[in-house]
């Protein structure tokens, strides 16, 4: 079986990299690429621990063929923080101990994120309804939540001018 | 997961001639039930024909007469963002965006859901509801076809071997027209329809309903368009005697199997409740049109 050469971007740098017609995208991040942010859960679209941007919106990259890769735009959790600088919503995670084993963390920062770039003051409602394709077996969410709403609420503070 | 071979074609042609070449070919589009069909191994030995680089399947075009032609590689969140489409037809839109999760709608496509040929998938009762036809590109040409041809039983289409649906496509919405759709699931979201009902209304500025078209999913092999509910309404001012008429021609209708998520009788009752509910939300819609 042939193998295909894709050129993508992945956290704002090129990447180039090559794939069988059967390896998904979160394969390839995982294996060649080496970035094992992005967690394999159930395979099948189901618990978002896989979450990844790709041309900016979020998708399971256990559901999209690395092939489906070629010239588009993705971003993964290791793109989340700016070098030693957490993202807002990563700090509340760690500060409301909104995570146990971690597993799921990278999916529900990286939809997370996602939810307050489009949406700066989400409700309860809204950011339960977002965060539906994510499971988490440890939390039972509540503190997921109130993480979110906490990061928007700072991100709402550092955009107001002083 | 084993895949043959992996193509992006750029025409309807070139797409037609690969899978008509390899009758182990599947088109993609969203991929949401493909390729997780894939991984289990419920589909295997497959190469696949990915339908997202073929010019004008992705996005909405407006048609001549104030229509809509929805590309097959249009993910759902594609058709909320498309502030005309939602407003023609908010039901088919609310249908779409009730799939999966946020991260599903971006890429699960209604062509795929039609497809895909599950008796409870969200959109075809909706497009059923709202007259919507399917265009199909095969080798001898295009063919338009109703939605509810598409799909023949579980997992299984009318489609020939080579052909793809390469667009859905919906009227302009009536004058005094109104659509719907609503399903019941043991959850408040992620879940897999127990049952679902689309329903699309016209009413006359006297009130009297003028043409009805209403769908039921999860309740058969394949969704169900009830002629006989329909009948119950045209002509009626939607009061309590032809609520009651259409209701019992629902469960009349209705030939659900019992599973884990809901047994027969459930299902039944809840196709009478849900219709109901979304007669009351059509025809709204409908005098607010």
């Amino acid at each position: 079986m042939a193998k295909l050469a894709v050129s993508t971007t992945v956290n704002g740098d090129p990447a180039e990299f090559l794939c069988a017609p059967g390896d998904t995208l979160l394969d390839v991040l995982r294996g060649p690429l080496g970035l094992t942010g992005s967690k394999e859960g159930c395979g099948s679209g189901d618990c978002g621990s896989c979450t990844v941007m790709l041309d900016g919106a979020m998708v399971c990259s256990c559901l999209v063929l690395a092939a489906e890769a070629e010239g588009r735009v993705i971003a993964t959790i290791e793109g989340v923080a700016e070098g030693s600088v957490l993202h807002p919503v990563q700090r509340k995670f760690l500060e409301l101990g909104a995570l146990q084993c971690g597993f799921c963390t990278p999916g529900f920062i990286v939809a997370a994120k996602a939810l307050l770039e489009q949406d700066p003051d989400p409700s309860e409602h809204d950011i339960r309804y977002w965060l539906a394709g994510n499971l988490c077996r440890c939390t039972g969410y509540d503190k997921i939540v109130r993480a979110v709403s906490e990061a928007a609420a700072e991100m709402r503070q550092e955009r107001t001018p002083a | 997961m084993a895949l043959f071979a992996y193509h992006a074609p750029t025409t309807r042609e070139e797409a037609q001639r690969l899978l008509a070449a390899d009758p182990a070919a599947r088109p993609l589009a969203g991929g949401t039930d493909l390729i997780v069909q894939l991984r289990s191994g419920r589909i295997g030995n497959a190469s696949v024909v990915d339908l997202k680089h073929v010019a004008g399947l992705t996005g909405v075009r407006a048609l001549p007469g104030g229509g809509f032609a929805i590309g097959a590689a249009t993910p759902s969140t594609g058709l909320k963002n498309h502030t005309a489409l939602s407003a023609a037809w908010p039901g088919v839109v609310e249908a779409a965006n009730l799939i999966g999760s946020v991260q599903v709608r971006n890429r699960a496509t209604i062509a795929g859901n039609l497809c895909n040929a599950s008796p409870a998938a969200d959109s075809v009762p909706a497009l059923i509801a709202a007259g919507a036809t399917a265009l199909i590109v095969g080798a001898g040409g295009e063919r338009e076809v109703p939605v509810e041809a598409v799909p023949t039983a579980p997992g299984k289409t009318s489609l020939a071997p080579g052909e793809f649906v390469a667009e859905i496509r919906l009227l302009a919405r009536p004058v005094g027209g109104g659509d719907a759709y609503l399903r019941a699931i043991p959850r408040t979201e992620m879940d897999i329809a127990v049952v679902g009902v689309g329903v699309a209304l016209v009413i006359g500025a006297d009130g009297t309903c003028t043409a009805a078209r209403i769908a039921l999913g999860a309740v058969g092999p394949t969704a169900l368009l009830v002629a006989d509910a329909s009948a119950a309404l045209v002509g009626s001012k939607l009061d309590d005697a032809a609520l009651a008429r259409m209701t019992a021609a629902v469960v009349a209708a209705a030939r659900p199997i019992s599973d884990k998520r809901g047994t027969a009788e459930y299902r039944t009752h809840m196709a009478g409740v849900l219709t109901r509910r979304a007669v009351a939300i059509a025809r709204k819609r409908a005098e607010t049109n």
